[in-house]
């Protein structure tokens, strides 16, 4: 291998990294700002905010080094494919474009861990604010850009919580790949999140945007400059989407180990494919979306103004056709990491396994054709109403599934109860709740009562919060010693468990009821009646935020301060990832192993190896 | 299997159904306890009926899984010190999945069947004429109101941050409250004169869009005389939380009539500056982005 070659080569490059990118992105967005206010049609400064976080960006990435690689290829310099991962060692190579999938996936923990915590400030402010009936403790404004910064915050987080991680660190070990399909686009798909993240963060210097986080128009249009973050940030995590979205289904179809069926696929991979799907489709419609709504604040279009030939109702489409996929977006990995850990702990091969992938995809598909349950009072196609009552409580029937696969599984087993099997049993918890209110929302009769009000925020929340975020401590519990080498305190994971379980469903359970109770969301002012409630909600959700403070403090106290070197394979899993050596080899595997048996074949009197890591060679079957 | 004792399906049947039953009672009977106040127009207690059989669906469901979740976490479990040691290498059961797909089928299409029916046979009723219909007939933009209608003509006109109301049955009177006669259906044209708010009218079980430039209609009977809470369900911009009032009320006809012709009398004057009723009003483009 040439690599003193490619060193030399690389010494030729412009030096990028994140100096370079913070420099060409505060050149950008000047230069964007410029050009915006020289020639925008209004002097609100919309078009130059708007091209300045957009140039802010491109810059940035400029600097990262992303244009490096074309550059090279357009003057004919060689690189090789994969370069630069090789040879890279060190804590720097966290802080550089990385094109190694597990670089990637360590660099999206911790940002997604960071984004987290704001977002929980977030969620503590409002729950504070509420603590009064009135907004004397934080000011109506104040709160209402939090509000819009929480919702987007999470939303961003979510999108990329499971798959980001553990999507990108494990599907090429699980499939016995040594590489991404498109290392590229999955770098670009991380660096793309924390612009969108710092953007998100610049609206406070506007007074934030007053929309929550489905931006309706036109109180979008009407809207303050901190309406332009929400508009660039969103599009920059649509990107992420459609690039993860990409590689993702590029690799498991492309690149799967000889020997790995699609019936021996691990199913946390089938849940990453299915959605990869909803990204890769789902997110260019929000974008479409969010073009015209910078257009209707820039360029005096008017697609969403009534009382310019507009309508508001396209919006409201646009937006849900993207926003119900996403949700899903959000749970189908969850679906995987639950159905996945449930077979490891259980000891015992996944009941339905065959089930289990029908109901991902019954979701994925199903998930298409529910959007305008979100406009049931809106006015729109009342006609249409019983049809996406029906589509909505069919998606009962594959979420389901999980539940049969999950609990056929434990079924007459052993299972060990570790701490991320604790938290798959939490996620059974809180999503049965969360599915079960869904039901009550998708009943036009019911939903007239129950839409826009506490009711559905506490249902989503159960969904994302007690759903996935469960599933993604889940998770960080289970994988961390693969990632990092090290165990995560399981006494200290134990006491987060029961302490986030218990706080979760105090802060989220009376709040059914307070939707119940005629308190409509994002309210600063609500019925004096319901302050005991507000009060008890507030104080649990302290708990709450408290417990994730546990959490935080447990991964940094086992990652660096009292780090306890992991046994290899501390679950004793059978499946492909945890057969290999930690630290995960560069390259992960020395050859692309032979795939013999299912990951779940536990308990067969002669069950064979997962897989043959020498490889091909000397293989005489296997299919 | 060690030094535990072999339990036969049938042994943990009993042990599951046992608590799953005496769960579910216990959660009917809670439930039955509970009453919301959604009940002062026809469509509203339709909607509660709804939400308590949906409810009394919800609770074995969601009982009935709780329980399996909690008898495999404790009855299953590798216990301290035990070896660990492979389940049973079943790889899935057709009867068991079977029935577990028909069951959650039906009863998805038991729900949805009680969801559609509700709507539907309302909407005939309101098609012969009679009163009753839980749902709104959406959006007629730019038709004008049938002068045939029986029912009582109410406009809902949403701006930030407060509704008022128009009467095109009575000169097109623009109110700051609302009141409505006991008994009479009432046809609510929900607008917006800015942007999306939503007129929710808790005890009446009313919740309908208002956005601009349409004419969103709901339909509702009231049924019993009292007070009602409206509040904004749509986020609405800084003082959407206040954008509540709760001096709605339902009186009796005559109290209704005597209260019309005040409104009348105190808004006469500014009456004569407003714009002659419309299904919506286009008001001056909005100023965007500023």
């Amino acid at each position: 291998m040439a690599v003193a070659d490619l060193t030399t080569e690389r010494r030729l490059s412009i030096p990028t990294g994140i100096p370079t990118g913070v420099l060409l992105a505060i050149t950008g967005y000047f230069a964007g700002v410029w050009l915006g206010n020289e020639f925008g049609l209004f002097d609100d400064q919309n078009t130059g905010i708007i091209l300045g976080y957009v140039f802010a960006t491109a810059g940035f990435l400029i600097g990262m080094g992303f244009l490096n690689h074309p550059l090279g290829r357009l003057l004919g310099w060689r690189l090789d494919p994969l370069g630069e991962a090789d040879i890279e060692v060190g804590l720097g190579r966290y802080f550089r474009l990385s094109l190694d999938h597990k670089v990637i996936g360590i660099q999206y923990l911790v940002t997604i861990l960071t984004m987290l915590f704001f977002g929980g400030v977030g969620a503590m402010v409002i729950r504070t604010s509420l603590l009064s009936p009135t907004p004397t403790i934080v000011p109506a404004g104040n709160y209402l850009s939090v509000v819009g910064l929480h919702s987007v915050m999470m939303i961003f987080i979510t999108s990329a919580a499971i798959v980001g991680p553990f999507g990108n660190y494990l599907v090429p070990l699980m499939i016995g790949s040594r590489r991404m399909a498109f290392p590229r686009l999955e770098a670009l798909s991380f660096w793309l999140v924390p612009p969108a993240a710092v953007i998100l963060g610049a609206a406070t210097f506007w007074g934030g945007f007053p929309t929550g986080w489905t931006g309706y128009a036109p109180l979008s249009e009407q809207a303050g400059q901190g309406m332009d973050s929400y508009i660039v940030g969103f599009i920059l995590i649509g990107l992420a989407l459609i690039t993860s979205g990409v590689n993702m289904l590029a690799t498991i179809i492309a690149l799967r180990a000889p020997g790995l069926t699609w019936a021996r696929l691990p199913i946390f991979v089938w849940g990453i494919l299915c959605t990869s799907i909803l990204g890769l489709l789902a997110a260019p419609v929000l974008a479409a979306a969010l073009v015209m709504l910078a257009l209707d604040r820039s360029a005096q279009t008017s697609f969403f103004l009534a009382s310019n030939g507009g309508s508001n109702y396209l919006w409201e489409n646009l937006f849900w056709f993207f926003g119900h996929p996403e949700v899903y977006i959000f749970i189908l990995p969850a679906f995987g990491i639950v159905m996945e850990l449930a077979a490891h702990f259980a000891r015992r091969p996944l009941f339905g396994y065959r089930v289990g992938v029908v109901g991902l995809f019954g979701v994925t598909l199903l998930s298409w054709f529910v959007w305008q349950h979100h406009l049931f009072v809106s006015g729109i196609a009342p006609v249409l109403r019983p049809f996406y009552m029906l589509s909505t409580e069919l998606i009962s029937v594959p979420t389901g599934f999980i539940f049969l696969v999950v609990l056929g599984t434990l079924w007459r087993s052993r299972v060990w109860l570790t701490v991320p099997m604790l938290f798959c049993l939490g996620f059974l918890f809180n999503f049965l709740i969360g599915g079960i209110t869904g039901v009550y929302l998708s009943d036009v009769p019911t939903d007239v009562t129950l839409h826009g009000s506490y009711f559905s925020m506490a249902h989503f929340h159960y969904t994302i919060m007690g759903g996935e975020i469960f599933a993604f401590a889940a998770a960080i519990y289970y994988w961390f010693p693969r990632m990092t080498g090290k165990m995560l305190n399981q006494t200290l994971g134990r006491i987060h468990f029961w302490w986030m379980f218990i706080a979760f469903n105090s802060t989220f359970f009376p709040l059914l009821i307070a939707g119940l109770l005629d308190m409509p969301r994002r309210v600063s002012a609500y019925n004096p009646g319901l302050q005991f409630l507000n009060q008890w909600v507030t104080f649990s959700a302290y708990l709450l935020f408290s417990s994730m403070i546990l959490f935080a403090a447990n991964i940094i106290y086992s990652w660096f301060i009292q780090p306890v070197p992991a046994v290899a394979n501390p679950w004793r899993a059978r499946s492909l990832e945890w057969q290999i050596p930690t630290p995960v080899p560069a390259r992960n595997f020395e050859r692309v192993p032979l795939i013999l048996a299912g990951p779940y074949d536990y308990g067969l009197p002669n069950a064979k190896p997962v897989a043959d890591l020498r490889g091909l060679v000397g293989a005489t079957g296997g299919s | 299997m060690a030094q535990r004792p072999a339990l036969t399906s049938r042994d943990h049947s009993i042990r599951i159904v046992i608590p799953w039953v005496v769960l579910t009672v216990v959660g009917w009977i809670t439930a039955s306890r509970i009453r919301l106040p959604i009940d002062q127009s026809v469509q509203g207690a339709d909607q509660v009926k709804t939400l308590y059989i949906m409810t009394a669906l919800a609770i074995p469901v969601f009982t009935g899984v709780v329980v399996l979740v909690l008898y495999s976490a404790i009855f299953f479990r590798r216990r301290a010190g035990e070896p660990l040691y492979d389940g049973p290498p079943v790889y899935g059961g057709a009867r068991l999945q079977l029935t577990w797909i028909v069951v959650s089928f039906v009863l998805v299409l038991v729900l949805a069947l009680l969801g559609i029916t509700t709507l539907v046979s309302s909407q005939a009723a309101q098609a012969v004429g009679a009163s009753g219909r839980a749902i709104g007939s959406g959006s007629e933009t730019g038709s004008p109101i049938k002068e045939t209608n029986n029912e009582l003509q109410v406009q809902v006109i949403a701006q930030q941050w407060y509704f008022t109301y128009r009467f095109p049955d009575y000169g097109g009177v623009e109110t700051t409250h609302l009141e409505l006669p006991v008994g009479v259906p009432v046809e609510f044209h929900v607008t917006s004169l800015d942007i999306i708010h939503s007129w929710w009218a808790y005890e009446l079980g009313v919740k309908a869009d208002a956005n601009p430039g349409v004419d969103n209609q709901f339909h509702a009977t009231p049924q019993r005389t009292g007070s009602f809470t409206v509040r904004c369900a749509e986020l609405c911009g800084i003082w959407h939380g206040e954008m509540a009032d709760t001096e709605g009320r339902v009186v009796s006809g005559s109290d209704f009539n005597s209260w019309i012709k005040q409104q009348q009398a105190t808004f006469a004057e500014i009456g004569k500056s407003l714009p002659s009723y419309a299904p919506s009003y286009f008001p001056e483009p909005l100023t965007k982005g500023t």
